[in-house]
């Protein structure tokens, strides 16, 4: 049994992104059908807890290069050993985070490699050998089925939150570790650094998002907002009217022109819920709306409303889920 | 010196989506400039500010098209060329890659290439990186600041939003990026560029004037389909409103339902 359906791990800086153990789910359910193994394409620099983790995740083979050029994600360094890989070994079935650095592997492997690639699936089955991948499209208004026309490589991008984690088991991998193909000298991008992000939790990888809109006012009102999702572990997330006022950064934008998220709860606090902020939110699980307005079109969407001025519930709110979950 | 500005048209964000025999039309729902690219255009103009040259519009896409390419010269883009798509068959985004990445290479001199960074359509975001990689120049997705551009020293210095934050990095020109929202606040087209745009002559290319040879050919072999466009299970009865005598009731009911759905 060779290992046919490969994962790209995507991490940062060793921290592997849950969206890694989502496609290795995706991995081992497609992996049994075409009657073949799963590899897992670890690429980073000091990498061996990474390597573990993976190999506990249930991969069979691990293709791990740790190198100093491999330590911040640079897509000609990763793309380039990727594309080296597969002439190698020739996997019928590539997998990839729909992260930021997975976007930019499905693009340069389906130029280098020349083959169409599928991105955002949210399902993915296999007919004859094909897998058929379903994916949002209009803003997550439909849903498109894609296939592909060749047997491999099939390049499929996972959308994080999609789909179940794989659980973790006792199985062993085999390592094989890899040399880099490119040198530093030989990579025109160079990273300088990061400004840290002011937020504790990843929106596209938090499990409950609060939000908050034009009904919060004003930066102030971002107060409440923050206390409940702090009590929830929560990651803050903000309309466009909230953002396009300056009363948060940008980076916190939920909707078409911002991040599109899918957590279990999104809990939306005076945010009317206009087509655009509903694309970027509307797969989320269970969607509990504030607003005063009890025709908001957020109403329609959401599971359960409580027609209330955030001011005064979400205090209460809060206080309730202290004392209920013992915080 | 050249700046190339990549466009699309979409239909609008709000329009509403019809679904026969597994194809999507939208009926008379307006077409509008994808709104990402609005930041790229803006963009792209701010650099022409600075260091001067001429910035060209450019997109792939039916006759209609056009429209997009004369709000882009209405806003101050100086020319716009539409790569004609004949046929009715969609392309996938390989192949939209390489005859955008095609075309640009015709043009002399070009400094930078902007995106936005995804289409409200098609939504996949990988034709930027395609590109850049087709054309072999660095590429840099997600730029939320266009830091520094070193022209006599062929640098660019960018800031880019990640998952964890803002990255900073470096590169050569002439190079690709797409950009987010946050990078600029979009001018809108200006009365005299209006009047320019509509006696803008638009270039058009065919796909046999760009050369493709094999690509082309092989846009059937290792493609990916769009075999069949679904509508998604609605739902269709509002929220169920929770009600009480007080805040605290509520926040009890709420917190209830919560625990029920296993969700906290």
């Amino acid at each position: 049994m060779g290992s046919g359906v490969w994962i790209y791990i995507d991490h940062f800086r060793g921290n592997a992104l849950g969206a890694a153990w989502e496609a290795m789910s995706v991995a081992k359910s497609i992996s049994s059908k075409l009657d073949t193994g799963v590899a897992a394409l670890v690429f980073g620099h000091q990498i061996d807890d990474l390597v573990r983790e993976v190999a506990k995740y249930g991969s069979d083979v691990i293709l791990a290069c740790d190198d100093p050029t491999m330590e911040d994600f640079r897509v000609e360094a990763c793309g380039a050993l990727a594309a080296k890989l597969y002439e190698e070994y020739e996997p019928q079935v590539i997998l990839v985070p729909a992260t930021s650095r997975g976007r930019d592997l499905t693009a340069f492997l389906s130029i280098e490699l020349g083959v169409g690639v599928v991105t955002d699936g949210i399902d993915v089955n296999i007919e004859g050998g094909y897998a058929q991948v379903t994916r949002p499209v209009y803003a997550g208004k439909l849903h498109a089925k894609v296939s592909f026309d060749s047997l491999r490589p099939q390049i499929i991008s996972l959308r994080p939150r999609a789909f179940s984690k794989a659980e973790e088991c006792d199985e062993t991998a085999e390592i094989i570790e890899v040399e880099a193909v490119l040198s530093e000298s030989d990579i025109v991008v160079k990273v300088r650094g990061y400004d840290a992000s002011d937020h504790d939790v990843s929106l596209t990888d938090a499990n409950i998002v609060v939000s908050g809109g034009r009904g919060v006012g004003g930066p102030e009102g971002f107060e409440p907002v923050r206390e409940l999702a702090s009590v929830l572990e929560a990651a803050v997330g903000a309309s466009r009217a909230a953002v396009d006022s300056g009363w948060i950064p940008y980076d916190h934008q939920v909707g078409q022109t911002g991040k599109t998220v899918s957590p279990d709860l999104y809990i939306a606090c005076g945010i009317s819920g206009a087509i655009q902020h509903q694309a970027g939110m509307r797969t989320a699980k269970v969607i509990v709306a504030i607003n005063k307005d009890v025709e908001a079109p957020i109403m329609k969407l959401a599971h359960y409303g409580v027609v209330a001025d955030l001011f005064d519930f979400l205090p209460v709110l809060v206080e309730e889920l202290r004392s209920r979950l013992a915080k | 010196m050249h700046l190339v500005v990549c466009i699309k048209h979409t239909p609008d964000s709000a329009a509403t989506m019809l679904v026969e025999n597994g194809q999507v039309s939208w009926g008379d729902a307006p077409m509008i400039i994808n709104p990402w690219d609005e930041y790229a255009i803006e963009e792209a103009l701010r650099v022409k500010e600075k260091f001067g040259g001429s910035v060209t519009a450019l997109t792939m896409g039916p006759e209609s098209s056009t429209e997009a390419l004369k709000t882009a010269i209405a806003m101050g883009c100086d020319h716009g060329i539409l790569i004609s798509e004949e046929s009715s068959e969609s392309y996938d985004t390989r192949f939209t890659a390489l005859v955008i990445s095609r075309a640009i290479a015709r043009i002399d001199n070009v400094l930078l290439v902007f995106f936005g960074k995804q289409a409200i359509d098609g939504d996949t975001g990988l034709v930027p990186m395609s590109v850049a990689h087709a054309l072999g120049w660095p590429g840099f997705s997600y730029v939320a600041e266009l830091s520094e551009i070193d022209i006599e020293n062929s640098n660019i210095s960018v800031k880019r939003l990640l998952e964890e934050g803002r990255q900073h990095c470096t590169g050569k020109l002439p190079a690709v990026i797409s950009v987010v929202k946050e990078i600029n606040e979009p001018r809108y087209p200006s009365f005299v560029g209006i009047r320019k745009a509509n006696k803008a002559e638009i270039q058009v290319l065919r796909l046999n004037d760009l050369e493709l040879g094999d690509e082309h050919a092989s846009n059937h072999n290792g493609s990916v389909n769009w075999s069949e466009i679904q509508e998604i299970p609605k739902k269709s009865t509002n929220a169920e409103l929770l009600e009480g005598t007080n805040m605290a009731s509520i926040a009890v009911r709420l917190v209830d339902k919560l625990i029920e759905d296993k969700v906290i």
